[in-house]
This record gives C-alpha cells, sequence and structure tokens, in this order.
C-alpha cells in the first residue's frame, strides 16, 4: 500500500476556510440554512465547518448528521451488510436550505442516499452539496458538488483518506492511497 | 461490519450474544427510522415476505407484517384457517408452493415444536419463527430483552422474574435463553403444575411465592394463562390462580423498592395482573409493542443480507 500526502493540515486550514467564507456568500447569516453531515465521515466535515462558521459568524449553525444505510442501492450486493450509524436531526429542515456535507465525493450513490433519506425528514427549499475531495471522472450518477475542496484525478484501486484529530489521528490530512500488488 | 452467526432465526438457543447485541444495535436504528416523519426506508425492497401462521395471532403477526411494510418489502399473508392445509396438504408441500411464487424469506408460526427448523433443512429461504409451539418465540424475547436495556442500559447483572405458566410458555424459555446470555439472573415462578419438571437444569432460580419473587427482581415478566393448550387442570379456578399469583398495584407499592412490568401480551386483565397494575407506571408494556417493531425490522434486515 502506497501513501501520498494530497493535502496537509496547514492547506486544510485554509481549504475549510475558504468553503466557509463561499457559504456565507451563499448563506448570508445562515437564518434559514442547516449543515447535515453525512454518516460516517461526513460528520466530522460538518463539524469542522460549523466551528469555523462560529469563528467568523459568532453564531452556531443548525447541524446534524445523516445516516444512509438504509437508503442505499448497494444493500444485498455486499459481502456483509451495512452497519447502521446514528441519525441526529433535532431541527426542521422544512422549508430550510440544506447544506450536505461529505468527505470525499466519489461515485454519487451516497449522496443518492442522503438525498432520499433526508427527505424523511421533511422538504428543503433547496439542497447544496459540498465535500472536500472531488475525485474527477467516477461518477455513476449526475451529482455534483457546489462547493469543493480540491478536485482530484485518480484512479477506481486508489481510495481517498481524510484524516482527522478529532477522529485520534496525529494531524487532519487528506491522503490518496494505492493499493499495490505485494 | 458484522453480520449475523446465522441464515434463519430459529431460536435463541441457536444464536451467539454477539448476534443478539448486533440486532439490539441495528435496532436503535430502525426505532430511530421509527420515530420519524416518514416511517419509511427502501432496503428490502426487493424481497418478498410471506408470513405464514398456522396458529392464531395478532399482536406478532402485525407487528411483521409493519415491520416488513416499514422497510419496504412485498408481503404475503397465509393463515391455515383458510387455506389448502384444510384440504389435507402437508406443511412442506404448502410452503414449497409459496417459494414457487419466488419468495424470500418466510415468517412462520406452527403448534408444531420444532417446525421451522424442519423447513430449514428442506427449502433455501431465510426462516424466521414466530412461534413454534410450546418450544420457542425469539423475536418476543429479543424484544423483551431490548426493552430491559432501554429501561435500565443493560441487561447484564438484572434480576427477572417470569412469573405463571412456565410449562406452556415459548416467550419464557426464549427469555431465558436470551436473558442468560446477556448475563442477567433468571427465575421463574408459578404453580408447581405450570413449572416444566427440569427447570432447573437451564439454571434458573425457582420461586413458588409470588411475592418472594418480587422482593428479589427488578424486572417482573408476568405471563398469560394460556387456556387454550390447558387440556387438564394445573390449578383449580381462575380465581385461585388470582389469588395466588395475581399481580396488583397495591402489591408493586408494598415493595420497598420500584420494579418494572412487562407481558408480551394479551393480557388477561384480573387474571394475571389487575388493571390497575398493567396500566401503572411500573408497566413497559406497551413500549415492548413499540419495540417489537423495531426489534423484527432489524432481525429480517440483518436476514435479508444473507438471502441464498
Amino acid at each position: 500500500m502506497q501513501k501520498r500526502l494530497i493535502v496537509n493540515q496547514q492547506l486544510l486550514d485554509i481549504m475549510v476556510m475558504r468553503l466557509c467564507h463561499q457559504l456565507i456568500e451563499n448563506h448570508g447569516d445562515f437564518s434559514d440554512s442547516v449543515i447535515l453531515g453525512l454518516q460516517p465521515r461526513g460528520k466530522y466535515v460538518a463539524e469542522r465547518i460549523q466551528q469555523t462558521l462560529a469563528t467568523i459568524l459568532g453564531k452556531q449553525v443548525p447541524t446534524g448528521y445523516l445516516d444512509t444505510t438504509f437508503h442505499r442501492d448497494d444493500f444485498r450486493r455486499r459481502e456483509t451488510p451495512l452497519t447502521a450509524n446514528a441519525t441526529k436531526i433535532d431541527f426542521l429542515i422544512e422549508g430550510k436550505k440544506v447544506i450536505l456535507v461529505d468527505d470525499v465525493l466519489y461515485t454519487g450513490r451516497s449522496v443518492r442516499a442522503a438525498m432520499d433519506a433526508m427527505i424523511a425528514y421533511g422538504r428543503p427549499a433547496n439542497v447544496e452539496l459540498l465535500v472536500l475531495i472531488d475525485r474527477l471522472y467516477t461518477r455513476h450518477l449526475p451529482i455534483e458538488a457546489t462547493y469543493v475542496g480540491r478536485q482530484v484525478n485518480s484512479l477506481q484501486s486508489q481510495r481517498v483518506l481524510v484524516e482527522w484529530k478529532a477522529q485520534q489521528a496525529p494531524e487532519d490530512n487528506i491522503w490518496l492511497i494505492t493499493k499495490t500488488e505485494d | 461490519m458484522q453480520e449475523l452467526s446465522v441464515r434463519h432465526l430459529l431460536g435463541i438457543k441457536d444464536i451467539t450474544p454477539q448476534d443478539i447485541q448486533l440486532i439490539f444495535e441495528t435496532a436503535d436504528n430502525f426505532k430511530d427510522v421509527l420515530n420519524r416523519p416518514i416511517k419509511k426506508v427502501p432496503s428490502l425492497r426487493d424481497i418478498t415476505i410471506a408470513n405464514v401462521f398456522f396458529e392464531n395471532s395478532t399482536r406478532t403477526r402485525l407487528s411483521f407484517e409493519l415491520a416488513e411494510k416499514r422497510l419496504s418489502a412485498d408481503v404475503i399473508n397465509f393463515s391455515s384457517s383458510s387455506s389448502s392445509v384444510k384440504k389435507g396438504e402437508t406443511l412442506l408441500d404448502t410452503v414449497n408452493n409459496i417459494l414457487a411464487m419466488k419468495v424470500d424469506m418466510i415468517v412462520m408460526r406452527h403448534s408444531s415444536p420444532g417446525a421451522p427448523h424442519f423447513l430449514s433443512r428442506h427449502i433455501n429461504a431465510n426462516i424466521v419463527n414466530a412461534g413454534d409451539g410450546t418450544h420457542e418465540h425469539p423475536t418476543q424475547a429479543l424484544l423483551d430483552s431490548f426493552s430491559i436495556r432501554e429501561k435500565y442500559g443493560e441487561v447484564a447483572g438484572k434480576r427477572i422474574v417470569i412469573i405463571g405458566d412456565i410449562l406452556h410458555s415459548r416467550v419464557a424459555l426464549s427469555n431465558i435463553f436470551a436473558l442468560q446470555k446477556l448475563g442477567a439472573e433468571v427465575m421463574v415462578c408459578g404453580p408447581i403444575t405450570l413449572l416444566p419438571k427440569y427447570i432447573k437444569e437451564l439454571g434458573v432460580k425457582v420461586e413458588l411465592d409470588v411475592r418472594k419473587a418480587l422482593e428479589w427482581c427488578d424486572v417482573a415478566n408476568v405471563l398469560r394463562i394460556q387456556l387454550e393448550r390447558q387440556q387438564m387442570k394445573y390449578f383449580p379456578s381462575l380465581r385461585e390462580y388470582t389469588l395466588y399469583y395475581g399481580i396488583d398495584k397495591k402489591m408493586l407499592d408494598s415493595l420497598d423498592k420500584e420494579i418494572t412490568l412487562m407481558h408480551p401480551g394479551p393480557i388477561n386483565r384480573g387474571v394475571e395482573l389487575s388493571s390497575d397494575a398493567a396500566d401503572s407506571h411500573h408497566s413497559i408494556i406497551l413500549n415492548q409493542v413499540e419495540n417489537g417493531v423495531a426489534i423484527r425490522m432489524a432481525v429480517l434486515y440483518l436476514l435479508a443480507s444473507k438471502t441464498a
């Protein structure tokens, strides 16, 4: 296995700050906007976005996390069943502008499942997607992100790993991992 | 990623404590689904489930059917009273005919102990035992244990007494297996005529005095007197049973601690439980019913990933 660092901690801080300012351009004081992190890894991105917005705006933007397990289309096509994570949305999304947040946009299937899962909580006014990494030319569905941290060219055999200190990693980093034949 | 160690849920005896924990964790998520504005997920939309009931059932059948529909499965219902079984068809022929219609899972209730085990050796579909005679009723035991876990945070170390007709109760046997696998202490209490001869070999305490049992326990799971299974007299009269084993609010209030009351339903009000006890703050009977749907959703979801 080969690991190549594509975004280090300093760059990741800048990237998150830029994404937050882009969000502020479109959402102003966030009075009608909410953030939903996609479980399991989008939760950490959403929390980081919420913290950064709090330092800029001086207010907490309503942030929840959404589990998409039961809405995925690859159930029974996998070796083992998908393990669900908790969903926590303690605010109404009816009529709100929803920002879905995930770490990596790859095939688009998770985002499709997320939109399906989200509708169970109400009908948002509109939905946007924020991702840290957009893997180019890998989409299975016509889904694109509204806000992108960085676009990455990658092979199908490769994987993007986002590490957070909040997950006990030594630093916040983004890696491109290539499986090698041993 | 975890998965169940079994392809069928035939009884609690066949599954591991890890399986039970996995079912509980999955049920936690489904309980969340059941409290959403839209209480439905598309997980089993490519699965067809047959509810094959050779014995009367209201609660279990409704609970399974609701769980199946909440998971978006296609559901067909079969009841023996209005079927060709009456014309002499065998169990295996009946089920094979249902399976020929491309059914993936069978939820079965039967009056003969071991009927789902017999079927599991002959057919390819996943089988969920919804009660086989006086043998096992695994999903009831799972929802009972889940309700205890919900109330106390964990089942391990809790003292649970099962009161009433232990001899004819599949709920009692499945509960004993489940609670012991989860580390609880289990006692049975009832008239000596309604206790199986070798019950102590299951590692449970036996108590004949209901008051002593209530003083010992944290949770009392009160069973229904099953008049339909009693071809002979096990006690002189229902009135006498109520006098010696019936639980009322006055008795609960006289204890020097708070205990939790459970009942698998349907309650014979005024026989094993008085109305004031069944409707008191001690009771989590309606929570059990709510948890039943989440537990059955979890079981069906986890088994569906192991369809042939």
